[in-house]
């Protein structure tokens, strides 16, 4: 009869690493929660407020819908206008941080000023832009345009670093400027992707806009930030459902020009 | 005789059509808003006088303001990063397998996930934060509560995109031995999803860090604190100090997450 052998040794044996590394991460988190002074009966207060912040919020009050009206505009054109610039402006960033393009010389000034654009939050730059245009939309369309370069220039720069070269090499050939190559053969190869990092672009700057207005920089956001202050919950859970469903609206219209630029 | 047809498109008819729909939609959008915005231009002449004004306001920086109050907030904001990626972890794997196609079927599930997905990626963190402050008063709760709340949507999203490209061989391996539901999630899918999932936390975190750094601005504790207090005193050199190490945290964050990733996928 066989035999079959049932003490085997493990085939994926314990790592002492890993326990390691697992057991820092314990005591970071018991770090963690005594050092915020974290309490249940704190916790359960608060919920016992959010029960009546929510009633407060029931139901959402539409009255003031002019002033509503008002801002979500506001919202939209300065996500519009800085969407558009932005990714106008990040076209040629991204052009010249493409390291296969351009010479060295280059593109590592770009990248660090692309890198530069994108390690702030868009609120410290709105603060710092509505200090020197002040309040209002402008600040609010400068914030996003430097957020637009700082994410969009960086992945347009990355999809032209994943070309193939065979196309510029075949165009270049025939003898075309530097001008014919970037329209002939990078732009066709890159141009659908870019069309998906700009639809998702807008999305996150009408996502921001509806923010910066905390700081004074325009938009929805300033709107829905005095509601709060003056504890009209009702207002804002008419704002917020503004925003979410604008939101909702423009995924379902930018998989609309998705399909049709694919 | 032989009359071939020289003339090439790359589009059809109506490829071209839809697509110019779209370029004219967009200009027509852009120029109208250009020309509905609200800009005073008095205030636009005098940014080049008021930027420089602003930068010789912050400087010196106030190196000596670091140690009395800002290595502690800046302490505070990578914890409340942390716990608020722990917490939205904990809620967004349920709801990111309630969407996954794949494992479960019901199409109401799909749709109660979805909804709770994109509802918390729509709102910002810092509204987020207006909210739990409202509810459980300023501090780091409502900073972790912020965080986590705003991560569920994309954590939750991406890990079930992750799930529902598993290949589904060896879930139907073990579900021809009758394993049961938890063993197969475990041994099934959980090895295949991994990597993915380690990538997404690690990525959520290094934007968690960015945007813990101003969930004080509302009140929710972090850095943003510091930042706003100054501010409102005008105490510009505080602030200069106070993004400086932010900026220098947010490269730390970054390298750190770069590492990891390396050493791990």
């Amino acid at each position: 009869m066989v035999k079959v052998n049932q003490n085997r040794s493990n085939p994926f044996p314990k790592k002492l690493s890993t326990t390691l590394i697992w057991l820092v991460f314990i005591t970071y988190l018991v770090y963690l929660i005594n050092s915020f002074g974290l309490e249940w009966t704190r916790f359960v207060d608060g919920l016992s407020y959010a029960n009546t912040l929510i009633e407060r919020m029931m139901p959402p009050n539409f009255s003031r819908w002019e002033l509503l009206l008002d801002g979500l505009w506001e919202s939209i054109e300065i996500s519009v206008i800085a969407s558009s610039l932005g990714i106008f402006l990040s076209l040629f960033f991204g052009l010249f941080a493409a390291r296969n393009l351009m010479p060295i010389y280059v593109s590592a000034p770009v990248r660090v000023f692309i890198a530069l654009c994108r390690s702030f939050h868009p609120i410290i730059i709105a603060i710092l832009f509505v200090k020197s245009v002040g309040f209002g939309a402008l600040a609010g369309i400068l914030t996003l345009i430097v957020a637009s370069i700082g994410f969009i220039a960086k992945l347009f720069a990355e999809s032209i670093e994943e070309i193939s070269s065979k196309q510029i090499e075949a165009i270049k050939s025939t003898g075309a400027s530097f001008g014919s190559i970037i329209i002939f053969s990078v732009l066709p190869q890159v141009f659908s992707r870019f069309i998906g990092f700009s639809t998702y672009q807008f999305d996150s700057n009408l996502r921001n806009s509806t923010m910066i207005g905390i700081v004074g920089a325009g938009g929805l956001g300033g709107t829905l930030f005095s509601a709060f202050q003056r504890f009209d919950y009702d207002f804002v859970a008419a704002i917020l459902i503004t925003i979410v469903s604008v939101i909702l609206f423009w995924e379902f219209l930018s998989n609309v020009i998705r399909r049709i630029f694919t | 005789m032989n009359n071939i047809n020289h003339s090439w498109e790359r589009f059809t008819v109506r490829e071209r059509l839809s697509r110019t729909i779209v370029y004219v939609i967009s200009v027509i959008t852009f120029v109208w808003s250009l020309k509905t915005v609200e800009i005073i231009p008095e205030f636009l002449y005098d940014a080049p006088e008021q930027m420089a004004d602003l930068f010789t306001r912050m400087w010196p920086i106030d190196f000596a303001f670091y140690p009395i109050k800002v290595h502690d907030a800046l302490i505070e904001t990578v914890n409340i990063a942390t716990l608020g990626t722990l917490t939205a972890i904990l809620m967004s794997i349920p709801l990111a397998i309630m969407s996954a196609s794949n494992i479960v079927k019901n199409p109401i599930s799909h749709w109660v996930a979805r909804f709770f997905l994109v509802s918390s990626r729509s709102v910002n963190s810092l509204i987020w934060a207006l909210f739990f402050v409202a509810i459980f008063g300023p501090g780091v709760i409502a900073g972790v509560l912020a965080i986590g709340f705003r991560s569920i949507g994309f954590i939750g999203k991406l890990l079930g995109e992750a799930l529902e490209e598993v290949n589904m061989g060896s879930v139907e391996a073990l579900r021809s031995t009758g394993t049961s539901w938890p063993i197969i999630m475990i041994k099934a899918y959980w090895p295949q999803v991994k990597p993915a999932f380690v990538s997404i936390i690690l990525f959520r975190w290094d934007i968690n860090v960015r945007e813990s750094a101003v969930l004080g601005m509302v009140g929710a504790g972090g850095i943003g604190v510091v930042i706003n207090d100054s501010l409102n005193l005008f105490e510009w050199q505080r602030v200069s100090i106070s993004l400086l190490t932010i900026f220098v945290l947010v490269i730390l964050a970054e390298i750190l997450v770069v590492s990891i990733r390396k050493r791990l996928i």
